[in-house]
């Protein structure tokens, strides 16, 4: 017997580290292997953690605004209207008829390309290398017409407390018609390379399950969450912004592993296509930001002409806004989960406390649920699936 | 509403409970934090499957000096809550780890950034900021721009 | 003789030549840590597509490739394996800080943020810009590649292409 404990092999360290060619953003994973499969995981990040919310604490109420686009880069604008809602409902203001269309549209086409980086980003891993450039050529025309909307292709900063920075540009409607019929096109290519490809199934179903309950306990929202059943979504049990009178069903998958994940990502992509076309509809001429007086300039006229209207541009701009002291949770239906805002206000022009709950904090922590047993191949393919955005992740 | 259950089930524990812009709160004495916790998530009444986040805040003037949260969410009832627990500086708060798993990661969190230790943690490390950082970024004392050394890379002990 | 042996047109033109060479076909590491990467892969897709560098070729390991594009906000537990990874690469190597936050820390001045990764590496081209445009990476790419010539024409020194890396920050 000692033979067969002389020949028993010792335990492999590896380390995917932070700079690795898979490792969406700079996540590490240290595993303990016994030949190719993953007996341990112990996942670690933190390297890109930028000191969020410290700088909120230091910046002005619409300062913030663009750190949050930097926190789940991919699709920045809904970070932009996650924190807006957050302040809005804290001060206790609503937000014009246009301005709130204009959010949900922008909500939904910072989905679809979230989702179009999440499917692209991970068939790469598996080795599909062609769907990558069909999705990555419908997002430069998305973020052609992003950079129509407020300069920026990336770290848009496209709301304010109270609306919206800038109208939309002109021709805006059928421009974004046309690039949805793109779209539709590029889903449909990507999903005839990949549904029935034998390679592709056997990569990815069945790899990575995690269970209803895990998934609960372990605080999962968002995709990944309706990928094991469960179907929560914000946009239909707390609904904002009017998205209980727009038509859309909420995609929900049964076996929690990659597959599910994938396919339910290219599903949720043409729901999202489905508001966007009702919401084009509901565009009706009308102001974009509200004309509260705590937090909105006042028109150019009032400033030059009258007293108050002086002393009120003087005070927004020197001062800033100023929420009333108190705190609130508010929470979004982000393309990767829950994403929710806790501020803490005490009626300064700076936040005292603001805390983002990001959607792939829990998401991550349960991977190594996902992964033991499996081989370092299957970790890959898995971490693709669960849309890791290392900005939101490490704040 | 879950105040009310709240409070009738725990009438010495419960200090506060208000609805604070329509979002109910309650703030509870820490040595009866898990037992309240526990309760929320097991009636079924209340039934708090989802622990949304757990949050700090220093509030550097006041004493004690910490207010730690638990945002709760009900997936069958659809219904919110945040339980709020006042420490001082130094004190621990029991972990929350066995009730809901999403637990482990919040509170380590916390612990790297705030300094409020939490007991029955199995694992309370720094996650966000490197092995050998002295000090907790995110308290209102620690100044943002104050940098320290740079590390070298550390291997992760099983 | 000294003379003869550096400046006669045969080693000169050897030394276009290697430039030649090296400029037209960098292989590049996307050491990607934030949004910048993300305009890298824009970078990279058909529509701004960087092969017509001769820069497609992205190897993830840094035995294997000689530019180290550093994309992104690099903090101080990032710092240490940026530094390992670039003293793997194999000489000649080139670094491009790639954002405002690769070149001096972008607007994160705080606890937790290097100023600058030259603070860390050595640094031959920086971009500004947050995140810079696919174009604007396309362009640094061409600067290194005038670099080079310049480097085998001989008019800028080899060591002074590379400023020395300062020392580490630390404050007491």
């Amino acid at each position: 017997m000692e033979t067969t404990d002389a020949l028993k092999a010792k335990p492999v360290y590896l380390n995917l580290g932070p700079s690795h060619p898979a490792m969406h953003g700079t996540l590490r994973l240290f595993c303990e292997l016994d030949g190719e499969v993953i007996v341990r995981a112990v996942p670690e990040f933190g390297y890109l953690h930028r000191g969020f919310e410290k700088h909120c604490e230091n910046s002005t109420w619409t300062q913030v605004i663009p750190y949050t686009d930097r926190l789940n880069y991919v699709s920045p604008m809904m970070n932009n209207v996650g924190y807006c809602k957050a302040v809005e409902e804290l001060i206790g203001i609503q937000i014009p008829e246009r301005a709130q269309v204009i959010r949900v549209i922008i909500c939904e086409m910072n989905r679809i390309i979230d989702h179009l980086v999440a499917t692209g980003t991970n068939v790469v891993d598996i080795g599909a290398l062609t769907n990558f450039w069909y999705y990555f050529n419908v997002r430069e025309k998305f973020y052609n017409l992003i950079e129509k909307m407020c300069g920026a292709r990336l770290t848009t900063a496209y709301t304010r407390i109270g609306g919206v920075m800038r109208d939309l540009p002109p021709n805006f409607d059928a421009e974004l018609r046309q690039y949805i019929v793109e779209l539709d096109q590029a889903i449909k290519d990507v999903s005839g390379l990949l549904n029935k490809n034998k390679i592709f199934l056997n990569r990815t179903v069945g790899v990575g399950v995690i269970s209803k309950q895990d998934a609960i306990d372990h605080g999962f929202t968002g995709p990944c969450l309706r990928a094991t059943g469960v179907a929560y979504d914000i946009r239909k049990t707390e609904p904002y912004y009017g998205y209980e009178t727009y038509d859309f069903e909420v995609v929900v998958a049964e076996h929690g592993d990659t597959y599910d994940r994938i396919v339910l990502r290219f599903e949720e992509m043409r729901q999202s296509v489905r508001i966007l076309e009702q919401a084009l509809k509901r565009l009706k001429p009308g102001p974009i930001m509200t004309d509260d007086r705590r937090v909105a300039l006042p028109p150019k006229v009032e400033v030059y002409t009258s007293i108050e209207g002086l002393m009120n541009h003087f005070k927004l701009i020197y001062e800033g806004i100023r929420p009333p002291a108190g705190e609130i949770y508010s929470c979004t239906e982000a393309a990767n989960g829950e994403l929710g805002f806790y501020i803490v206000s005490g009626g300064e022009g700076h936040p005292y406390r603001v805390k983002c709950r990001a959607p792939c904090f829990p998401i991550y922590q349960a991977y190594p649920k996902m992964i033991e047993g499996r081989m370092i191949a299957d970790a890959i393919a898995v971490l693709g699936g669960l849309n890791i955005v290392a900005g939101e992740l490490d704040r | 509403m879950c105040l009310e259950i709240l409070k009738t089930a725990f009438p010495d524990a419960v200090l506060e409970a208000a609805l604070g812009r329509g979002q109910a709160v309650a703030r509870v004495k820490p040595d009866r934090l898990l037992e309240v916790l526990r309760f929320c998530k097991q009636d079924p009444r209340l039934q708090m499957d989802f622990l949304m986040d757990v949050v700090a805040v220093d509030f550097l003037q006041e004493s004690p000096r910490f207010e730690v949260l638990y945002i709760l969410y009900s997936l069958l009832h659809n219904h919110r809550l945040r339980i709020k627990v006042r420490v001082d500086d130094g004190q621990s708060l029991p972990s929350a780890i066995e009730i809901w798993k999403s637990a482990d990661w919040a509170e380590r969190e916390i612990w790297d950034m705030m300094g409020i230790p939490f007991e029955g943690h199995p694992n309370l490390k720094r996650i966000l900021m490197y092995e050998g950082f002295q000090g907790h970024p995110l308290r209102k004392d620690y100044k943002m721009e104050k940098r320290q050394e740079i590390p070298e890379i550390q291997e992760i002990p099983d | 003789m000294p003379s003869v042996a550096e400046n006669n047109i045969l080693t000169t033109k050897l030394n276009e030549v290697v430039a030649w060479g090296r400029k037209y076909s960098l292989w590049p590491l996307p050491y990607g840590t934030a949004c910048c990467a993300i305009e890298f892969m824009g970078a990279v897709s058909s529509m701004f597509d960087i092969s017509r560098f001769g820069a497609e070729l992205v190897r993830f390991s840094p035995r294997q490739s000689d530019l180290l594009l550093v994309l992104g906000t690099i903090n101080y537990k990032q710092a240490a394996v940026l530094k390992k990874i670039y003293e793997q690469m194999c000489e000649p190597k080139y670094v491009i800080a790639v954002g405002a936050c690769a070149t001096c820390g972008g607007f994160y001045d705080n606890y937790a943020v290097v100023q600058g990764i030259d603070e860390v590496i050595p640094v031959d081209v920086y971009v500004p810009g947050c995140p810079p445009r696919p174009e604007q990476i396309l362009l640094a790419i061409i600067k290194l590649q005038e670099k080079l010539d310049a480097q085998a024409r001989g008019e800028v020194a080899k060591d002074v292409m590379r400023a020395s890396p300062a020392i580490l920050y630390s404050e007491k």
